[in-house]
C-alpha cells in the first residue's frame, strides 16, 4: 500500500514536472563553483523536473552552460537561452562566464543523464538508459527508478527497470523492501545479479551480512533460480560457439576433405591457401574502399568469388607445376607440398608485408541476437554457421550431380577405367584439384571475418584440418562434417573445465587413441583392401 | 640364425661393419674432430688464419648433432619407409631433459639467487616438482635423456603399429603429437619454463659452459656420437635385421605373409631413432645454450625430413651430408638475405622431391655413372627407394 501511494505520487509529480519550468532556485548551486553543492544540485534537478533538466544538464556536461549576470544560461551555437524558463534570449547577453566542471561533478552527472534519459521519448534511448542505470543502481535513485516505472509501457524496459529497481531496494533499511527486491531479483539472469545476492548469504566475521532470516532463505531461492538459468544460457553459449567453431573447422577442411580425402594428394599448403583466400578479402576490400566506397558494406559479397578463384588458380599452378608429377608418391607430395607452402608464406610477406593487415567486419555483421540476457549470438557467427552450410551443400551437388563431380568420382574409383572410357583423368585432377583449393580460399574469406590475416595464419589450420579429415575417415564428406562438429563442440565444452590450451592438447591426444582404435576414420569406405 | 656359421663377438661385427675405407674417413674425420679442431681453437693466435673462431665452433657442433639426428630420420624414413613428423620431438625431450641438469647447475647464480630455477620463483613455486627430483645429478639426468624420449616413443609407436597406421597417417599423427606436445610445453604448469624455456645455462659438471675448453670438449664428443651413430647405423643396415626392415619398407604384405611380423622391425628402429634424437638433443642444448618449445614446432620436424631428402635417402652418408649443406645455407642466407631463405627452402623441397630421388648422393653416382657408360642408360638414378602405397 505504502509502495502504491509511493508510485502514485511519484507518477502525480512527473505529470505536473512535463509543463513545469525550472524553478531558479534549483539552478542557482550550479553557478558556484564547489562539487559539492554542484551534485546536490544535479540531485536535486534530476528529482524535480526530469523532462525539463535534461537540456540543462546536458549543456553542463558539454560545458556550454554560462552564468550571465543573476542568470544560468544555455549556448546553442549562436543561440542563448534561459535555462530555468528554457525560453530564447533574444539580444544575447554579451558578458557570459562558462560554467566548467571537474571529473568528480561529471561522473555525478553521467549517472544523474542516464537516470534522464529513462524519460526519454524514444525508446532506444530508454533501453540504452536502463543498462547503463541498472550497473550503477542505489538507493538514492529509487524515487526516480518508481517515476520511470510507472510511464513505462514497454515490456521489456519495464523489467529491466523493475531489477534495477529490486537491485536499488536491496540498500533499504526495511526488510519487507528487502525481501521483495530478493524475489523480484530471483527473476534475472544476469551473473551482475547473482553476485549482488551472493553476499546477501554469506557471513562476514561472524555475523551475517544480511540480517533478517525470511530475506537470506529468499536469497538463496532467487540465488538457486539465476544459477540454473545462468548454466542454462552457459551451456547455449557453448553448444552455438561450439556449432560455430565446428563450421570453421569444416570451412578450413572440406576443401582438404576433397584433395585429401577424394584425391588422396597430401597438401601441406592447405593452410596457406585458406591464407590466400583470406587475402583476397582484403584485397576486394582495399578495391571496394578505394572505387566504390558508397558500396563498402557489400565487399564481402564480391570476395567470395575473388577468393575462390584465386585460391583455385593458385591450386591449378601448384598440381600442373609439382603435385602431378608425385601422383603415388604420398610422402614425396607432402614434402613438396610443405616447400610450396613455405614459399607462399614468404611471397605473402614479401607482397603484403610481415604484420597482419586489417579485414573489417561489414556494418550488418556487427552486433548480435539476444536470446535471454546473457545469451547473445553475434551475427557474424551466425553467418559463418550459415555459409558452411551453403558451401556444404554446393560442394556435395557439385560432387553427386554435375559431371565434373561423376568424373571425380570416377577417377577416384578406378582411374584405369576411367580412362578407359573416355574420361580425361589428366584434366579432372587438376579441376579436382583446382576446386579443393578454391574451397579452401572460400574458407579463407570467412576466416578473415574472424581470425587474424597474416602470412602466419595457414600454419594454425593445417593441424586442425588434417584431424578433421582424418577423424571423418578419408573420402567421405559425410565424415568431414560430423568430425568438425563433434570436434568443435567437444573443444568448446571441455574449454569450460579446462582452459583452451589444455583442452586442445586432451583433443589432439583422444584423437590420437582413436586413430589407434580406428585408423579407417568414424566412417570407413566400404569395401576390401589388401593395402591401404 | 645359419647355425653352420660360426658367430663372432658383436664387437667385431661391430668393427667390420665400416670397410677399410670408412675406417679411413672416420680416422680422418674423427683427427680432425678431435685433435686438429682443438688445438686450432685454442693454441693457435685468433690473429692467424688458422684459428678456428668460437662462431665456428657451435656452428660445426651445433650441425654435428643435427647430423645424428639426420642418420636417425634416415634409418626410420630411408630404411623404415616411415616419414616420422615427431623427431623434432624426441630431438626436443632429450635436449630438456638434460637441460634440467643444466638448470640446476646455475645453482643460486639466478637472478633470484634462489635454489629453484628463475621461472619456478617467478611462477611463486614453494619447491621442485616431483619430475625434477634427481635432476642434480648428471647420470641420472642422462638415464632420462635415453629412457623417456625411448619410452614415449615405444609406447606410441607399439600402438600405431599394431593398428598398422603406415604412409601418411602416420606422418599426420605424429604431426598431431608433436603439435600438442608443443602446445602443451607453451604452458608455464608444464613445469618447463613455458614459452622462454632453459636458457641462461652457467656451468656443465662444474665448469664454465662458455669456457672455450668446454665448448671444444662438448664439440668433441658431438664427433664422436656422430661416428658411433654411424657406425651402428651402418651395422645395422647392413646385418640381417637392416634387409628385412628394407623388405617391410618395399612390400610389406610380403614380407608379412613370408611369416615375418614387421611390427617389432619398425618398432625397435623407431625407439632406436627417437633415442639417438634425443642423444642429439642433450649434445645440442649446451652448445647452443637455450631450449625451448618452439623446437617441437612442425616446421622443425619436417626440415629434418628434408636434411635427409636433400642428402640422399637410404644412404647413411647421405643424411650428414644434406643436415650440414641444409644448415650451412641456413646461417648463410640468415645472415645475408634473411628474406629469402623461405623461398630458398621452399624450392629446396620442391626440387629435391621432383629431382632429386635420390638426393647429393643419388646425383653424385648419376653424373659419375653418366661418365662411364654412354648417355641414355640410366640405370643407378632409378628411385629405388621409392615408397609403396
Amino acid at each position: 500500500m505504502r509502495k502504491f501511494g509511493l508510485l502514485l505520487g511519484g507518477w502525480l509529480f512527473y505529470v505536473s514536472s512535463l509543463c513545469a519550468a525550472i524553478d531558479p532556485a534549483l539552478l542557482a548551486p550550479l553557478a558556484v563553483d564547489d562539487s559539492e553543492k554542484r551534485i546536490a544540485a544535479i540531485a536535486a534537478l534530476a528529482q524535480a523536473a526530469p523532462e525539463a533538466a535534461l537540456p540543462v544538464l546536458t549543456a553542463l556536461a558539454d560545458e556550454s552552460l554560462a552564468v550571465a549576470g543573476e542568470r544560468i544560461v544555455r549556448l546553442d551555437g549562436e543561440r542563448v537561452f534561459d535555462a530555468a524558463s528554457n525560453r530564447e534570449i533574444a539580444p544575447p547577453p554579451a558578458e557570459r562566464e562558462p560554467i566548467s566542471i571537474n571529473n568528480r561533478v561529471r561522473r555525478e552527472l553521467a549517472a544523474a543523464l542516464a537516470a534522464l534519459r529513462l524519460f526519454s521519448s524514444e525508446r532506444e534511448v530508454r533501453w540504452q538508459a536502463v543498462q547503463e542505470v541498472a550497473a550503477s543502481a542505489d538507493a538514492k535513485m529509487l524515487p526516480l527508478l518508481d517515476k520511470a516505472l510507472a510511464g513505462e509501457t514497454d515490456p521489456a524496459i519495464r523489467n529491466r527497470l523493475r531489477l534495477a529497481h529490486a537491485q536499488a531496494s536491496l540498500g533499504s533499511d526495511d526488510p519487507a523492501i528487502r525481501l521483495g527486491a530478493v524475489v523480484a531479483l530471483g527473476e534475472s539472469s544476469d551473473p551482475k545479479v547473482r553476485q549482488l545476492l551472493l553476499p546477501l548469504t554469506e557471513k562476514r566475521t561472524e555475523t551475517w551480512v544480511e540480517a533478517d532470516s525470511a530475506v537470506r532463505a529468499a536469497a538463496r531461492t532467487s540465488l538457486r533460480a539465476i544459477e540454473q538459468r545462468l548454466a542454462w544460457a552457459d551451456n547455449l553459449t557453448r553448444a552455438f560457439t561450439g556449432l560455430s567453431l565446428g563450421s570453421i573447422l569444416l570451412l578450413a577442411a572440406l576443401g582438404l576433405a576433397i584433395t585429401y580425402g577424394v584425391m588422396g594428394v597430401i597438401n601441406m599448403a592447405h593452410g596457406e591457401l585458406l591464407m590466400v583466400g583470406a587475402y583476397a578479402a582484403w584485397a576486394t576490400q582495399s578495391v571496394f574502399r578505394a572505387h566504390l566506397p558508397d558500396l563498402l558494406d557489400w565487399y564481402l559479397l564480391a570476395a567470395i568469388p575473388t577468393g575462390f578463384l584465386a585460391a583455385a588458380l593458385v591450386g591449378v599452378l601448384m598440381e600442373r607445376v609439382v603435385i602431378r608429377h608425385l601422383y603415388g608418391r604420398p610422402l614425396e607430395t607432402l614434402l613438396a607440398t610443405w616447400g610450396i607452402s613455405l614459399f607462399l608464406m614468404q611471397v605473402a610477406r614479401t607482397l603484403f608485408g610481415a604484420q597482419n593487415v586489417e579485414v573489417a567486419n561489414p556494418v550488418w555483421m556487427a552486433g548480435g541476437i539476444e536470446v535471454v540476457p546473457n545469451l547473445l549470438l553475434p551475427w557474424n557467427r551466425i553467418m559463418i554457421i550459415a555459409f558452411s552450410i551453403a558451401v556444404l551443400t554446393a560442394v556435395w551437388a557439385m560432387l553427386n550431380l554435375s559431371r565434373l563431380g561423376m568424373f571425380v568420382r570416377a577417377v577416384t574409383q578406378n582411374r584405369a577405367m576411367a580412362g578407359c572410357v573416355g574420361v580425361p583423368t589428366g584434366r579432372v585432377d587438376t579441376l579436382a584439384f583446382g576446386l579443393g583449393a578454391g574451397i579452401a580460399g572460400l574458407g579463407g574469406v570467412a576466416l578473415s571475418q574472424i581470425a587474424n590475416v597474416g602470412p602466419d595464419m595457414g600454419q594454425g589450420y593445417i593441424v586442425d584440418s588434417f584431424m578433421v579429415v582424418v577423424l571423418g575417415g578419408v573420402g567421405q564428406l559425410a565424415g568431414a562434417v560430423w568430425a568438425a562438429l563433434g570436434l568443435g563442440v567437444f573443444t568448446k565444452f571441455l574449454e569450460g573445465w579446462t582452459g583452451a590450451v589444455v583442452a586442445k592438447i586432451i583433443v589432439l591426444v583422444l584423437i590420437i587413441i582413436f586413430i589407434q582404435k580406428r585408423p579407417q576414420g568414424l566412417f570407413a569406405l566400404k569395401g576390401r583392401f589388401v593395402d591401404a | 640364425m645359419h647355425p653352420s656359421l660360426p658367430r663372432q663377438p658383436f664387437i667385431v661385427r661391430l668393427a667390420c661393419a665400416f670397410g677399410v675405407r670408412g675406417w679411413q674417413m672416420a680416422g680422418l674425420f674423427l683427427a680432425f674432430a678431435l685433435i686438429a679442431v682443438p688445438v686450432m681453437h685454442l693454441v693457435v693466435p685468433p690473429e692467424s688464419p688458422l684459428h678456428l673462431s668460437t662462431y665456428f665452433i657451435t656452428l660445426t657442433g651445433k650441425i654435428l648433432c643435427y647430423a645424428i639426428v639426420a642418420v636417425a630420420m634416415d634409418l626410420i624414413w630411408g630404411y623404415g619407409g616411415i616419414l616420422s613428423l615427431g623427431h623434432g620431438l624426441f630431438f626436443a625431450l632429450g635436449g630438456y631433459a638434460f637441460g634440467m641438469y643444466l638448470m640446476r647447475q646455475i645453482g643460486r647464480d639466478g637472478s633470484y639467487q634462489s635454489d629453484l630455477p628463475d621461472f619456478m620463483v617467478f611462477l611463486d613455486w614453494p619447491e621442485l616438482p616431483w619430475f625434477w627430483l634427481g635432476s642434480d645429478s648428471i647420470l641420472w639426468v642422462a638415464l632420462l635423456v635415453l629412457v623417456v624420449p625411448a619410452l614415449i616413443a615405444f609406447i606410441f609407436g607399439y600402438f600405431a603399429f599394431r593398428s598398422r597406421i603406415k604412409g601418411v597417417y602416420f606422418s599426420i599423427i605424429t604431426q598431431a603429437l608433436t603439435y600438442a606436445s608443443m602446445l602443451l610445453f607453451f604452458r608455464n604448469e608444464t613445469g618447463f619454463g613455458g614459452n622462454n624455456g632453459f636458457t641462461d645455462f652457467k656451468r656443465i659438471l662444474g665448469f664454465s659452459i662458455t669456457a672455450p675448453e668446454t665448448r671444444v670438449v662438448l664439440f668433441a664428443l658431438s664427433a664422436l656420437a656422430l661416428v658411433a651413430t654411424l657406425l651402428l647405423a651402418r651395422y645395422l643396415v647392413t646385418s640381417r635385421f637392416g634387409r628385412v626392415l628394407t623388405a617391410i619398407r618395399d612390400a610389406e604384405a610380403r614380407v608379412m605373409f613370408i611369416g615375418y611380423d614387421p611390427l617389432w622391425y619398425k618398432l625397435f628402429v623407431w625407439t632406436l631413432s627417437a633415442l639417438l634424437c634425443a642423444l642429439a638433443g642433450a649434445l645440442y642444448v649446451p652448445q647452443v645454450g637455450i631450449i625451448n618449445p618452439s623446437e617441437m614446432s612442425v616446421a622443425n620436424s619436417i626440415e629434418i625430413a628434408i636434411w635427409v631428402a636433400v642428402g640422399g635417402r637410404g644412404t647413411l652418408i647421405g643424411p650428414v651430408l644434406g643436415a650440414f649443406l641444409v644448415n650451412l645455407a641456413k646461417s648463410w642466407f640468415t645472415v645475408s638475405f634473411p628474406e629469402y631463405w623461405l623461398f630458398f627452402l621452399g624450392t629446396l623441397f620442391i626440387v629435391a622431391t621432383l629431382y632429386l630421388p635420390q638426393g647429393v648422393i643419388g646425383l653424385y653416382a648419376r653424373l659419375r655413372a653418366g661418365r662411364q657408360r654412354p648417355p641414355g642408360n640410366p640405370t643407378v638414378g632409378a628411385a629405388s627407394g621409392a615408397q609403396p602405397s
